[in-house]
């Protein structure tokens, strides 16, 4: 388990009546009810999302609650989905529209880096689009090459998009929250190994549930998480490992696997990201490793690895590493052995702790 | 394209038709400034002139009331003349200046006004298309019977997400207006080298979208068209497909060949099928205007066209600063 956490939805002094206990999915659920309770320009759509609740069941009960005029299907057509909520939002609504595998978002990606991540700058500031496209990321799940990719690299390449990763529950609303009530697009990367509970990259253990870990004890109501705070889940002064999403979960447990006393930081959002939190970290432990699930080259860990060589040169006692997915498709057969397990992650502990 | 003859102008008082004269005139004479103010240098980068398609931007604002929206393609500045931005915001935007609409970041294919409700100005193909559907959307959740009018051109039809829009825009009966601006070109190619069925008004019948087409050298064929499908619209009977068939005289952009058509047809249509002209002639047959008259509101036209150019020229390049704001609300860009 982490030895503490910073910032977050919950609070040792608001513990009690005002907490429940939810899966990421009741979560995510659950910052949406309350964000359109809050706010009637927030509109929910997406491909299976009113009637039916969502492939993954984020939306279930929403259109119920609210009326088919703000939670509705729409058809397959990302690019449609997406172009439908730029202008959505620039007469005045909140969109928070949701794409089904982030998998299928590249029709849309026209829509999301030509008009949602630019409309600000090229009306110089005139014109905005606060629109939220969530979508499930992530591998572990034995979807293959087209249900399993993490895309995050696409979008924190774009200037004007803001990319947020949750890796529990509480984190999933309060980030949700915040990035609903943002004046910017935000792209919501929901890791959907992680809906329904934890997952430390050990496969052939028994499936965990959320309802067993603290990290469910969820505020109820209104409780934004600013974007761009990381969260240190584990203090440690040998080495920092950043991670986000899933990773995170791999990567306490090869940590722990591994005998060192590691700092572990949760990134939370990739952009806007909090740099003071990384190089603080580094500064102090001098080796840094570097955990996704994406693929290596060109990944966001390549982004990390310059800023930490950048701003903690001096301080570095080792070659920054990185753990990440092969170059190759994601594959259906092997997937353990593209997926950067615990093992792997030791493996690159110990790397750079010899180093 | 239909024969003009027997066109009764009844339905026009003079001073509408003097006014579509007027804007029309305002947009031509603009954009040849633009072309102008292009080959001199001030103006780089890509500049699509309107020159030709007038009668069709004009006629359709004519069926417009206020805040109704319009959103457009690259091809944009006729639109943003016709709807009353400022010739001057406009022609500082195109040479890249402070005092342009978007301080000179948009440039010509990117400019916005939330008074005039108009909402770009888009350089992606078919981009603007979803986007206007929403804008729809978000007149009909607020019940403000408001309509959008969408325009795209012959190219762009043949894009998927207008597919995706058609569907959406159907399905939840949005009160949106699909302008084709069809000047049978797609850059350099013609219609019937891309575009597998000529009548594109026709493609919204598998969404159940009426369609039809208009003679877009006809600025009062198009604003008739353009009042059935707006009362279409604003009486909450969904979407509405106008074909506007036109012709643009100039280039795709300012480096364009012209390999793929004739000087001979361009020639043909400037002389036979000129909108302006055919305005003009109405107002002196009908003796709405006189000689005098016209030279009056030409010479008008040329002042404001010339001031605008001037401002165009004096504004400042924005400052250093401008390339760093407007990313996002509240955060600073990752390295700046």
């Amino acid at each position: 388990m982490p030895k503490c956490r910073r910032t977050s939805c919950a609070s040792a002094t608001r513990r009690g009546s005002d907490m429940a206990r939810m899966t990421m999915v009741e979560a995510i659920r659950d910052a949406h009810d309350v964000a359109m309770g809050r706010d009637d320009k927030v509109v929910v759509f997406g491909e299976d999302v009113g009637y039916f609740g969502g492939v993954f069941r984020c939306t279930a009960g929403l259109q119920a609650k609210y009326g088919p005029s703000r939670c509705f299907d729409a058809p397959i057509s990302e690019s449609g989905i997406v172009g439908a909520a730029v202008g959505m939002a620039a007469y005045g609504l909140k969109p928070c529209v949701e794409i089904q595998f982030a998998d299928y978002m590249y029709p849309a990606y026209d829509q999301i880096v030509s008009e949602a991540a630019r409309l600000r700058y090229r009306s110089a500031g005139e014109f905005t689009c606060p629109i939220v496209i969530r979508m499930p990321t992530g591998g572990g799940i034995f979807g293959g090459q087209t249900h399993s990719q993490s895309p995050e690299a696409l979008f924190t390449h774009v200037a004007g998009l803001k990319t947020v990763v949750p890796s529990n529950p509480q984190d999933a609303k309060g980030l949700l929250l915040a990035a609903i009530d943002d004046p910017d697009p935000v792209i919501f990367l929901e890791p959907k190994r992680l809906y329904n509970g934890p997952f430390d990259g050990h496969h052939d253990r028994p499936v965990e549930s959320w309802k067993t870990s603290p990290l469910s004890e969820v505020e109820e109501g209104w409780c934004p998480i600013p974007l761009g705070r990381a969260n240190v889940v584990r203090e440690g002064g040998d080495l920092t490992v950043l991670a986000y999403g899933t990773m995170v979960h791999v990567a306490l447990a090869a940590v722990a696997e591994s005998g060192t006393d590691a700092e572990v930081i949760d990134l939370r959002t990739l952009i806007p990201l909090d740099v003071d939190a990384i190089v603080a970290s580094v500064r102090r432990t001098g080796r840094c490793l570097i955990v996704h699930e994406a693929t290596l080259t060109s990944g966001f860990g390549a982004e990390l690895a310059a800023l930490v060589q950048r701003n903690c040169f001096w301080h570095l006692e080792a070659p920054v590493l990185r753990v990440a997915g092969w170059d190759t498709p994601y594959p259906h057969a092997q997937e353990w052995h593209y997926f950067p397990g615990p093992a792997r992650i030791v493996e690159n502990i110990r790397a750079v702790m010899e180093a | 394209m239909a024969a003009r003859k027997g066109k009764k102008i009844s339905n026009v008082s003079a001073e509408d038709l003097t006014a579509y004269y007027r804007d029309m005139l305002l947009i031509r004479r603009f954009e040849e400034k633009a072309g102008q103010l292009y080959g001199m240098g001030l103006i780089g980068g890509f500049c699509h002139l309107y020159i030709g398609q007038e009668a069709v931007v004009v006629g359709l604002e004519a069926a417009a009331e206020e805040g109704d929206k319009r959103v457009t393609s690259y091809r944009d500045h006729g639109h943003m003349l016709a709807c009353g931005m400022d010739p001057k915001g406009v022609m500082a935007e195109l040479t890249g200046r402070e005092g342009g609409y978007s301080k000179g970041k948009g440039g010509s294919m990117h400019m916005f006004s939330k008074e005039k409700h108009f909402y770009g100005g888009h350089g992606i193909v078919g981009a603007q298309v979803p986007i206007g559907a929403g804008l729809a959307f978000a007149d009909k959740y607020k019940e403000n019977g408001r309509v959008t009018f969408t325009y795209f051109g012959d190219g762009a039809s043949n894009q998927g997400q207008v597919y995706e829009t058609f569907n959406m825009a159907a399905l939840w009966s949005l009160p949106v207006v699909f302008v084709i601006e069809n000047n049978q070109y797609a850059m350099g190619t013609a219609q019937k080298r891309s575009t597998s069925t000529p009548e594109i008004h026709t493609r919204g019948e598998a969404f159940g979208i009426p369609g039809e087409a208009v003679d877009g050298m006809d600025v009062l064929a198009v604003r008739a068209a353009g009042e059935t499908a707006v009362a279409h619209c604003r009486a909450g009977k969904g979407p509405y497909i106008l074909e506007v068939k036109t012709y643009r005289y100039r280039g795709h952009s300012m480096s364009d060949p012209a390999k793929y058509r004739t000087r001979e047809e361009v020639q043909k249509m400037r002389e036979e099928r000129d909108a302006i002209e055919h305005v003009r002639q109405m107002l002196l047959d009908g003796k709405h205007a006189s000689e005098d008259d016209l030279k009056a509101i030409d010479k008008d036209i040329k002042d404001i066209v010339n001031k605008a150019a001037e401002f165009a020229k004096e504004s400042p390049e924005p400052a250093l600063d401008e390339l760093w704001s407007d990313i996002y609300a509240d955060t600073a860009p990752q390295n700046a």
